[in-house]
């Protein structure tokens, strides 16, 4: 083999100041994850069949049987299930976060990152941005597939696209604690399940399938603070999917949900990366 | 003036663990280092303290003249790490993994590609490039994470183990690599289990055990502390045992052990094969047959025997594995 130029050579390098470094970086590594996840269909069909199930599930089998508002009606819970199904859906992509962060931990990649001249938080923010891209091409399926069983929109074009992009927040945010949870359990598999078990009582001690007027008084007082209420709540406004006959609660975020899901948002961002991002520093492999 | 990896009083705990215990290194520039050890040895956490993935309680280390602990960013600019694992990404393609890479180190986009294909072409992955690296072999995926660690020709370069799980003709390929990248310059540190490897790429060994290096020299340094060459004769029959006894006296430069249940006699010579001819003619003129004999130089368990008292299996916590793997294939070239 003939000698691997020597080391006198230079590199070319282009230099570029710490914000925009963080930025080239991270969507080179974003596009990596991308790569990945066209290459592996599978992942991105798994991560639509649960909530496809979901929303058929709900629809038929509890449909008919659910009060919602003032009213027993399959059509009115369908319409007020979506936005409830759609922040389920989001929130669960932290889990596809925790097991690629974990998989990369495992095979080394984490230590080649590691022991290269880049950007700090840039392999983490490549990977949540990545599975920002999966998350809203989930949403977009289904959408769709809530359109077929009958769910429908009552506002405008522009106050329906806000509510969506309230939904990419929240699973942004949620992203970043499930990349945590992958700096910290290191194996895939644990990743996966760490990363779902606590969902389940978030979403459903919350208004996402059911109204949470109808729960008993603690119940109801945790579902209406849970960060994940807010922007349900919020879909609701903004998609005219409140029941006829609905209450708004007196909670201050159900009363102003819309800015209620953009600071829990936030403050889930800024708390979980910030952690993430030293535990990454510190990660040992 | 300190070399281009130098350390010094490095400690580092993890829990009771003394993972490393005061180790001192210094590497000249262009020249290779080889730290042998079996697992658990401190090998690992001396490469990962100095390539900045792991902070040292206490101790310094500089790479490439910079210090790694005040100035980990400026060290990542000039080191490249092949570590123990391949860590290439195995849904990626082999020029797909070498561009992100370059580009990771601010190489433009045009740069990166244009290393990538160099690279590819130098590694014997050009045929390759476009496959993910999932489809490589063991050798190929170790040739191309080794191409990535090279992506910036780094004036100074860690190896973890980069043989380890490699077959022989594999192992013979990323030999010739690495004398390569030495002969072009490159400072290289090397983790290994095999003596037969720190003996054949290294210029100096340090010998590392319970995170100490409990000795350092030339490999004939080293070898000539642990022992020289003994001849082993297996013979096919007990009552063979004495004829061969007194042959192997006349040759041997020591005390020859005997194994009465297995019929071995090991005695230390000095001369190597064609003493080793000799004694085999001797045997033979004698009408003592022989099972089997060999030559054998010193292993890792010998060097480990002599430097400590113990053998390198005690040292390990992981049970048997790899350093048994390895001792196997020090005596591979027995004949």
């Amino acid at each position: 083999m003939t000698a691997v130029s020597p080391p006198s050579e230079t590199t070319p390098r282009v230099r570029r100041g710490a914000l925009a470094q963080s930025v080239v970086d991270s969507l080179v590594v974003a596009r990596r994850n991308l790569l990945r996840m066209i290459r592996i269909p599978e992942m991105v069909v798994f991560g639509l069949v649960q909530p496809i199930m979901f929303v058929v599930l709900f629809t038929y089998v509890f449909g008919g049987s659910i009060k919602v508002g003032a009213t027993i009606s399959p059509q009115a819970y369908r319409e007020f299930l979506m936005a409830g199904i759609f922040a389920q859906t989001v929130t669960f992509a932290t889990a596809g976060a925790g097991a690629g962060i974990a998989d990369d931990m495992h095979k080394g990649l984490i230590d080649r990152f590691r022991s290269l001249p880049m950007a700090r938080g840039a392999v983490l923010t490549g990977r949540t941005l990545a599975d920002l891209v999966q998350t809203a091409l989930t949403l977009v399926v289904l959408a769709g597939v809530a359109l077929i069983v009958g769910w429908r929109v009552h506002e405008n074009f522009g106050k329906v696209l806000l509510g969506f992009l309230l939904l990419l927040l929240l699973g942004y945010a949620f992203s970043w604690i499930g990349a945590l949870i992958g700096l910290i359990v290191r194996t895939p598999e644990a990743a996966t399940s760490g990363g779902l078990i606590w969902l389940f009582p978030l979403t459903f001690i919350s208004n996402a399938f059911v109204d949470a007027n109808q729960m008993p008084a603690f119940l109801r007082t945790i579902a209406e603070w849970n960060p994940f209420s807010a922007t349900v709540q919020a879909c609701r406004v903004l998609f005219g999917n409140l029941p006829p006959g609905f209450v708004t609660p007196d909670a201050w975020p159900m009363r102003h949900p819309i800015v209620a899901s953009v600071l829990w948002s936030v403050v889930i961002l800024v708390v979980f990366r910030t952690l993430a991002v030293r535990t990454y520093r510190s990660a040992t492999g | 003036m300190p070399g281009a990896i130098y350390a010094e009083g490095l400690v580092k705990t993890f829990g009771d663990v003394r993972a490393l215990d005061g180790v001192d290194l210094d590497v000249p520039e262009g020249t290779v280092l080889g730290l042998l050890g079996p697992n658990g040895a401190g090998k690992t956490t001396a490469v990962r303290v100095l390539t900045t993935l792991l902070q040292p309680d206490s101790g310094r280390a500089v790479v490439a003249g910079i210090d790694v602990v005040k100035n980990p960013d400026e060290v990542r600019r000039s080191i490249g790490l092949s570590g123990q694992f391949a860590a290439v990404d195995e849904y990626l393609t082999g020029r797909e993994n070498l561009r992100m890479v370059g580009q990771l180190y601010q190489m433009s986009s045009r740069d990166a590609k244009r290393r990538a294909d160099r690279l590819l072409e130098r590694f014997h992955l050009a045929d390759a490039a476009d496959r993910t690296a999932r489809t490589y072999s063991g050798g190929m995926r170790r040739r191309l994470d080794l191409a990535a660690a090279l992506v910036v020709s780094p004036p100074v370069m860690f190896m973890d183990e980069p043989t380890t799980g490699l077959d022989p003709r594999n192992r013979q390929q990323l030999w010739e690599v690495i004398q390569d990248l030495v002969a072009g310059g490159t400072t290289l540190l090397l983790t290994t289990q095999y003596l037969e490897e720190a003996d054949h790429l290294a210029h100096d060994i340090c010998v590392i055990d319970h995170g100490a290096v409990i000795a350092r020299g030339t490999s004939d340094q080293l070898k000539a502390r642990t022992g020289g060459e003994r001849v082993e004769v297996v013979v096919h029959r007990s009552d063979q045992i004495e004829p061969a006894r007194s042959v192997l006296a006349t040759y041997g430069k020591g005390e020859i052990t005997v194994s009465s249940h297995t019929r071995e006699l090991t005695v230390p010579v000095t001369g190597g094969a064609r003493l080793l001819a000799e004694v085999i003619r001797d045997l033979d003129a004698r009408g003592v047959e022989i099972d089997d004999i060999g030559l054998r130089r010193p292993t890792l368990d010998d060097v480990f025997i002599s430097l400590t008292g113990h053998a390198a299996e005690q040292a390990r916590n992981n049970g048997p594995g790899p350093a048994e793997e390895a001792r196997q294939d020090l005596e591979e070239d027995v004949l």
